[in-house]
């Protein structure tokens, strides 16, 4: 192929990805994105101008060789291009599903000054399905081993990209994790048609290929203490995500009918409620009923778009903000819209109203409107006064987020941790307050992306490395105290 | 997969199982419980320890067969898997000295009852036990807490063994009599719980319950497990299971319980029929050979 001018490839439009029609989608929980063939994979990579200074890389919170693999993908080189992403990036065919990328490397890439990004997100996971379809997820290279033992507490995206580099750095890993399956909110709480579990499964399978040895159904603060894990490992890091989910404080909470976003994902993901009676897990029969979702964030789509597929009549978003301010990813705005999500925005509720068995009939809306900008320089929404609406609903389900969970920190006194129960660490290595314990993810930083939990993971892997391999590297003085860093998150 | 080494039935429905479960054996406290998965695609059910043996790695878990899940275990004998189990769940007991103690255990409750009963014997307290049924094949449990109790006092609704009438009944008795009641444990059925905390109330004595709401996961990950305690939500699994017995919504408990029941027939149903089509096909199988 002819080297094209910077010119020609501006010329070429963004290559939409093929999904499934919304018409069809939002009844079953199959995939929404199909993928790129390798021919549209192909001409989206030359779109990218190869930039000297790349600010994509920068954008990326782990630091993909962005142009690097995207060129390989320009040359067909498919295998290359995973390979490459590998070497930052230990779960790409997660990261190019979920990962934020209009707020991260596509925010960022030059391309998208003018025009439309390089759809950086679509290329990785082409590459990296491509990897996993064709030859098989590849085992990279192991150092000799290090005879050092490393015990993983979580089997989230922390604790395995933290896994999948020790084993590479010649390390004993066992990762330890309560529940039933691994992968975290990647199989408890993403769903099925945006992030298809068979992907996680492939996923922790390398993994274990490589040497990783999972223990499930172990829960570290009461099946063994942190202390305990001390004895037998020479080092442990806590990757145990966020827990303890918010409710709203208002009151009918305990009605039946009503949610957390984590209960009712994980009924249905985890537990497959929607095969009920095949599998055992019941779910409350959304079925023709109204069922709202307060909260913005991808939590709350993913929860709002499962209501739709498991049969309920009206899916409603209630935000207290506007469509701005919505933390979720722009493409589950969007997927959520098309399958016919309603979206109620400046609404907070207020009391949650049942019957007399204690079901839920009905929310009561307070309106809101954006006031004055707060010192964030947000517009903070306020009370527009007496302007009340009452919306039936069987079902809600509250995504407001999560605070921390409490079995390590109420097992584990030594362990410094901050006022929301967030684990205290030093954020350029990840050593905590306790020696030879790291932590990272969405326990450390409070609910947070995989990327963010996954780039915790891979620094604290570099940094146990270290200290396995020179102990008293641990007391050697650091510069910046971390506490700072956590305060004003 | 956790290997059931031996299980024997020890009322109507109610079955009695030691699963080899090594680390939790070790680690349990009173008042801790397990959650259970029968087979893979199974829901996840908590069930309290009633023992525990670190010398062959077991513990014991009293079951009775009321919904689907429970129903498919209380089939299962020594030998057999279950899926898995993880544990030891919730906080142990507080336990103390004092002074007298006084466990009630209504139904299968008395399973739940036992270990703490126990656990308070061993720490000094004189033990009272009072165990109820509806009638006499209900009553469980009572060698294993006479060797524990100072005292024990079966009761049934239907006056066939031991004291006619409520647990309650009993307890009001005792208290009439004038003994001195330092600390009550009350563990069974939501109506009698509430009940006994109506009746210990106006007297001021410290009473005790282990609440039993709908669980998922067990790690303080959901919030399905939440409940009301002196007008806060509280996680069960996590802060619980055991309560100050006046400070909980007994109302709310009750209400979130049911939030299934039309599922949890149609899965029952459904079970029991695909069970009886398994057995009928054995049968014609075996029909067939002879
Ligand atoms: C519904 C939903 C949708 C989301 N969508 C996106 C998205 O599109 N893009 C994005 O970037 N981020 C998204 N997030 C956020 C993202 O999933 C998290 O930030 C990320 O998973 C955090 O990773 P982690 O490894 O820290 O924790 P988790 O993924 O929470 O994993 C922690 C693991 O530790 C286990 N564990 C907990 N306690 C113990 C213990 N005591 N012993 C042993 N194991 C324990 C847990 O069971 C769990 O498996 C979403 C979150 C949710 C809930
Ligand atoms: S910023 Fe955009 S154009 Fe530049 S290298 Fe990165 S992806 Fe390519
Ligand atoms: S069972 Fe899920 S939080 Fe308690």
């Amino acid at each position: 192929m002819a080297e094209l001018s910077p010119k020609d490839r501006l010329k070429i439009p963004r290559q939409h990805i093929p999904e499934q029609d919304p018409e069809i989608r939002k009844h079953n929980f199959n995939e929404v994105n199909l993928g790129y063939t390798p021919e549209m994979a192909m001409l989206e990579a030359q779109r990218c101008i190869m930039c000297k200074k790349p600010l994509c890389i920068a954008g990326c919170p782990v630091a993909v060789k962005i142009p690097d693999f995207i060129k390989m993908i320009a040359e067909g080189k498919f295998r290359e291009a995973a390979a490459i992403l590998k070497e930052d990036n230990a779960l790409p065919a997660v990261c190019g599903r979920v990962c934020p990328q209009e707020e991260q490397c596509e925010k960022v890439c030059v391309v998208g000054k003018k025009g439309q990004p390089v759809a950086i997100g679509h290329l990785e996971r082409f590459a990296a399905d491509w990897e996993r379809q064709n030859i098989g997820i590849q085992i990279p290279p192991m150092k000799e081993k290090s005879g050092k033992k490393v015990a993983i507490v979580g089997g989230g995206p922390a604790g395995l990209s933290c896994a999948g580099d020790l084993i590479q750095m010649g390390h004993d890993v066992t990762v330890f994790e309560a529940l039933h399956d691994i992968g975290g909110v990647l199989i408890y709480g993403i769903p099925e048609f945006r992030l298809p579990k068979s992907i996680v499964k492939a996923e922790v399978e390398g993994l274990e290929n490589s040497g990783v040895k999972f223990v499930k159904n172990y829960i570290i603060g009461l099946t063994e203490t942190i202390d305990e894990l001390l004895e037998r490992f020479d080092a442990v890091f806590i990757g145990v995500g966020a827990g303890l989910p918010y409710f709203l404080g208002i009151p009918g909470e305990h009605l039946n009918g009503v949610y957390s976003a984590n209960e009712f994902l994980t009924r249905v993901n985890l537990m497959k409620a929607y095969n009920f009676p095949e599998y055992d897990t019941p779910m409350f029969d959304v079925k023709d009923k109204n069922v709202v979702v307060f909260g913005g964030g991808n939590t709350a789509m993913d929860a709002v778009r499962t209501a739709l597929r498991l049969g309920a009549k009206r899916g409603i978003i209630a935000y207290r903000r506007t469509e701005a301010e919505m933390p979720a990813r722009i493409e589950e705005i969007q997927h959520a819209k098309e399958e016919g999500v309603e979206f109620m925005l400046l609404v907070a509720p207020i009391e949650l109203i049942g019957d007399e068995e204690g079901w839920l009939k009905a929310v009561k809306l307070q309106k809101m409107q954006l006031g004055e900008p707060d010192s964030s320089g947000r517009r903070r929404p306020v009370p527009i006064d007496g302007a009340i609406e009452i919306l039936p609903v069987e079902v809600a389900v509250v995504a407001i987020g999560n605070g921390s969970n409490p079995i390590i920190r109420q097992t584990t006194p030594d362990l410094k941790v901050n006022k929301w129960g967030n684990i205290i660490v030093d954020m350029d290595t990840m050593k905590t307050s306790k020696r030879g314990v790291f932590a990272g993810g969405d326990i450390v930083t409070g609910g947070a992306t995989v990327i963010l939990a996954m780039g915790a993971g891979r620094k604290a892997a570099k940094a146990i490395d270290q200290y396995l391999r020179d102990p008293d590297s641990w007391d050697r003085p650091k510069t910046e105290q971390v506490e700072v860093a956590q305060e004003s998150k | 997969m956790n290997r059931i080494v031996e299980a024997r039935f020890i009322g109507p429905e109610i079955k009695l199982f030691k699963i080899e479960a090594p680390k939790i054996a070790e680690k349990r406290k009173a008042g801790q419980f397990i959650i259970i998965r029968v087979h893979e695609g199974g829901e996840r059910i908590p069930l309290t320890i009633a023992d525990s043996d670190t010398s062959n790695g077991t513990i014991t878990i009293i079951v009775q067969g009321v919904g689907k899940t429970t129903k498919h275990l209380n089939m299962l004998n020594a030998g057999d898997f279950v899926q898995d189990v993880v544990g030891p769940l919730g906080r142990p007991s507080h336990i103390e000295n004092f002074g007298t103690a006084v466990s009630i255990g209504g139904g299968v409750g008395t399973a739940i009852a036992y270990p703490t009963a126990k656990a308070l014997k061993e720490a000094g307290n004189y033990v009272i036990s009072i165990i109820g049924g509806r009638s006499k094949e209900y009553v469980i449990l009572e060698d294993e807490m006479r060797k524990v109790s100072d005292e024990v006092y079966p009761t049934t609704d239907d006056g066939s063994y031991g004291y006619h009438g409520f647990v309650t009944g009993k307890l009001q008795e005792l208290i009439d009599s004038g003994r001195k009641i330092d600390f009550i444990l009350a563990i069974g059925p939501i109506p009698m719980m509430a009940a006994v905390a109506n009746l210990t109330k106006p007297y001021g004595i410290k009473t005790v319950v282990s609440l039993n709401p709908i669980m998922v996961d067990g790690t303080g990950m959901c919030g399905g497990c939440r409940a009301v305690v002196n007008d806060k939500t509280v996680f069960v699994c996590v802060d619980g299971p055991e309560f100050d017995a006046h400070q909980v919504n007994f109302d709310i408990l009750t209400k979130r319980n049911k939030m299934y029941l039309v599922q949890e027939k149609h899965s029952l149903e459904n079970f029991m029929c695909h069970y009886d089509n398994l057995f009928f096909s054995a049968l014609n199988e075996v029909k067939e050979k002879v």
